[in-house]
């Protein structure tokens, strides 16, 4: 053991003597190495991409809110795109729908947010000077970026983007012939996401690796934090996955540009055969699921992770259930790579597969169900300090709920005949991921901005910023359920063309409204964000009086995060309210021997040992410091 | 108390591996995840009928021993660099490197003898699949030789010896993996034909 620890102390001033020289402005914001600089760059170009993710869904609710509006002020910027009419384009209409959804998945939901926080959380929160190999790190955003360039190079190219929505179903995706979109803008869909899966995979290993390897003394899994948890299980689940989606897509490549017939069998286009023959589109479906479905909680895991930590921070009060949070973590990521197929009851798959999918998904009940309640039972008498992080965090435990409860109906494949593609869908999927997670992102965001900054955000405009989304959040979606109920599909140009959903004109109007005064509100977070970046007031070191460690670096932490030694850790992350605790936090990084007053009977017993290490330690450094 | 030295014990040590030897464990499974996902698809597609039957070449049954042989013969090189045998390790290397070429060449013979059975990359999925996996196999191979190239250089610059292991080791790791996942591919070749 002490030889050990000689090798770690070696190690961790070398690291922190080789950080020393002062960088310029190329390799320091730019090619960073830094894993928090990679954050902030993930966040930053997530939030840039939110912006067109959500206007792109602006263009396409004036269509269906507003069939007769003439869009002719949207030539400027739409061009060829507003017909002689001034209508939009149907296809285009097409494509702004797959736009809206790869944007948002993968862009906004999967980089800025598992991006953003991994990169900038791990290391810190874990007590590491950085990321198991930065190089990598820097390389994973640098491909992001690359494929963000290609994706959006493709939303103005002259046969538009990709149009076939964002699950890119083959035939429609593999025959240019098809609709417009699947031209070059499938194949640039394509190359964008190659480079996304690189980045991602590149960014997963080194999260893992980090998780793993980098953890400071003391920090066994036991002690890590939650959001820690979510990250590595995220992380674990795109490793398994993402690999997948790369498979199906390059036999779609193959499809679309050599000839072959993976996905593609006796077709007619226009009247004319097509020569290929014995493909299965079907097994498209099943190789996109496969990663389509973790890619959910992909996206919804690292909400979860955030909002364990901000909600117990600001009850004051521990976790309630921590070992369950992570076992029902655990299960969720176990589960989702065996329920892909609920997404696919209706695709003529055999129905008894169907009934065990279900059966499968419906059990990811119980995990979710698990998690809800420790938030709520977190909350359940706690000193509540409504930060506007704290809100947004309960602001997805709402969604997670109302959204989680529409899940059970689409998950049975009896109401799924029914349910199936109609808006009944895109309301579940928004609430429980969309909206979920996005409110995960704004609340680590608010939370994290003064570690991220050294300012706070202002908390006036945080909070308006709040009601304003979070009732509009409602009023968007939950009229969407009636909707899909009705029976009305998704992705359908028009309403006004069907007898049955006519009717639904209001309350498409009605959505459109509160879908432009959602999205307008996100500008006054956006302001928020850059003023407070200058001009905000200055943080404390702790401003949330937590517990984890990144509240013990220096308010603007230099590459290496800790000037002098990593902290080491002495107790789990939840120590809020003690009893008997002067305090009503314990920061991680506080010996079980310095607090007798709160010590619990087998803490008490583990100080002994504690202490022993601790002088052990004592005289390794000693006899190291002679050495020098 | 003696629980709770142990689990003091775990706490100091998280894990001994080297991180970057970990990271390339982890990319070994993203690979295994894309072979799954190719091979699980070939045996949906299979399972849906309209699949042509043909001979799989010969030849991969050299190719398969080459492979192994090479594999062998890179242990050799490992255990030689172990012991300081720089020699020796040179010559694994060598050997090791002209193997894999010779597999990657054999593999390209597949190719010819597969067209001669008038099976294309375009027509029936059931030859598609077979070029993807081959090609796709190869390609990772191909990384692996350069990988093998590198080490074989260092080799020369007299990095490689029993004090500095990590990057042979990596090497070593790597092409023992590519080995086993092209006798994984073949087997499920013969099986699912």
């Amino acid at each position: 053991m002490a030889t050990a620890s000689v090798a770690h102390h070696d190690a961790a001033h070398h690291d922190h003597h080789e950080h020393e020289h002062h960088d310029n402005f190329i390799t320091k914001y730019i090619f960073t190495q830094d894993h928090k600089m990679i954050g902030k760059q993930f966040l930053v170009t997530g939030i840039f991409w939110a912006l067109i993710g959500g206007f792109l869904s602006i263009l396409f609710r004036l269509q269906l809110g507003f069939p007769d509006m003439n869009l002719e002020f949207l030539r400027p910027l739409l061009g060829g795109w507003i017909d002689e009419g001034g209508k939009l384009d149907p296809t285009f209409y097409l494509a702004l729908v797959t736009m809206h959804g790869t944007i948002m998945v993968f862009f906004v939901l999967t980089a800025g947010l598992s991006g953003t926080f991994s990169n900038f959380l791990i290391p810190l929160q874990i007590g590491a000077r950085d990321m198991a190999s930065g190089f990598m790190n820097m390389l994973s955003y640098w491909f992001f970026f690359l494929s963000s360039v290609v994706m959006f190079i493709s939303l103005f190219i002259k046969t538009g983007p990709a149009g076939g929505g964002w699950v890119v179903y083959p035939p429609l995706s593999a025959l240019e012939q098809a609709i417009p979109g699947s031209g070059l803008g499938m194949t640039l869909w394509l190359v964008a996401m190659t480079f996304f899966i690189a980045s991602s995979l590149l960014g997963g290993i080194n999260y893992i690796t980090t998780v793993i390897n980098l953890r400071t003394k003391g920090m066994s899994f036991s002690r890590l934090p939650l959001t820690i948890w979510a990250f590595f299980l995220t992380a674990v689940i795109g490793l398994l996955s993402f690999p997948v989606l790369f498979a199906a897509a390059l036999l779609l490549v193959f499809d679309r540009s050599f000839g072959t017939s993976f996905y593609l069998s006796d077709i007619y286009v226009a009247g004319e055969a097509l020569p290929n023959t014995g493909g299965s589109p079907v097994l498209f479906q099943h190789l996109f699921w496969f990663l389509g479905h973790p890619e959910v909680y992909i996206v919804l895991l690292p909400a979860l992770g955030i909002t364990s930590e901000v909600i117990a921070t600001n009850s004051r009060k521990p976790i309630f259930g921590y070992k369950a949070m992570i076992i029902s973590m655990l299960g969720i990521t176990i589960l989702s790579f065996i329920v892909w197929a609920h997404h696919m009851f209706v695709s003529g798959m055999n129905p008894f597969l169907g009934s065990i999918f279900m059966f499968l998904t419906l059990i990811i009940a119980v995990p979710s169900a698990v998690k809800v309640f420790n938030y709520l039972t977190t909350l359940w008498r706690g000193n509540l300090i409504f930060t506007p992080g704290m809100l947004f965090s309960i602001g997805l435990v709402s969604f997670f709920i109302s959204g989680g409860l529409t899940g059970i109906f689409l998950g049975n494949s009896a109401i799924d005949i029914q349910l199936h593609d109609t808006y009944f869908v895109v309301a579940h999927f928004h609430l429980v991921m969309g909206s979920a997670s996005f409110f995960g992102l704004l609340a680590g965001v608010y939370h994290w901005f003064p570690k991220m900054f050294g300012r706070m955000m202002d908390a006036r405009l945080g909070y308006i910023h709040f009601w304003l989304t979070f009732v509009g959040v409602y009023l968007v979606f939950f009229p969407m359920h009636y909707i899909g109920i009705a029976g009305f599909p998704r992705r359908y140009y028009s309403w006004t063309n069907f007898e049955f959903s006519n009717m639904y004109t209001d309350l498409n109007m009605f959505v459109s409204v509160a879908a432009i005064v959602t999205f307008s509100a996100q500008f006054i977070f956006l302001f928020n964000f850059f003023y407070s970046m200058y001009r905000g007031r200055k943080a404390t070191q702790n401003p949330w009086r937590s517990t984890t460690l990144e509240w013990t670096t220096p308010i603007e932490p230099g590459h290496g995060n800790w000037p002098g030694e990593i902290p080491t850790v002495y107790r789990w992350p939840y120590d809020y309210s003690k009893p008997g605790a002067a305090e009503d936090f314990i920061p991680q990084t506080v010996p079980l021997s310095q607090t007798p007053e709160s010590n619990l009977p087998h803490e008490q017993e583990q100080v002994k040992l504690e202490l022993e290490i601790m002088k052990e330690e004592e005289e390794v450094l000693v006899a190291n410091e002679s050495k020098h | 108390m003696e629980r709770e030295l142990k689990y003091i014990d775990i706490v100091e040590q998280p894990i001994s591996m080297h991180p970057k030897k970990f990271a390339l464990w982890l990319f070994m499974v993203t690979v295994v995840m894309l072979f799954a996902a190719w091979t699980s698809a070939y045996i949906v597609r299979q399972a849906e009928g309209n699949w042509l039957e043909y001979d799989l070449p010969e030849i991969f049954w050299y190719t398969s021993g080459v492979v192994v042989l090479s594999s062998v013969v890179l242990q050799w090189a490992y255990y030689s660099a172990k012991k300081d045998n720089l020699v020796n390790l040179r010559i694994g290397m060598v050997i090791t490197v002209a193997l894999g070429i010779a597999f990657l060449v054999g593999q390209w013979y597949s190719w010819v003898a597969l067209v001669d059975r008038e099976v294309f990359f375009v027509g029936n999925p059931a030859g598609s699949f077979l070029y993807v996996i081959t090609g796709m196999h190869a390609l990772h191979l191909i990384s692996g030789l350069l990988f093998l190239i590198i080490v074989l250089i260092s080799t020369f610059r007299l990095k490689v010896h029993s004090q500095s292991m990590n990057t042979m080791e990596m090497a070593t790791t790597y092409w023992h993996f590519l080995g086993g996942l092209w006798l994984y591919l073949f087997m499920f070749l013969l099986l699912n034909h």
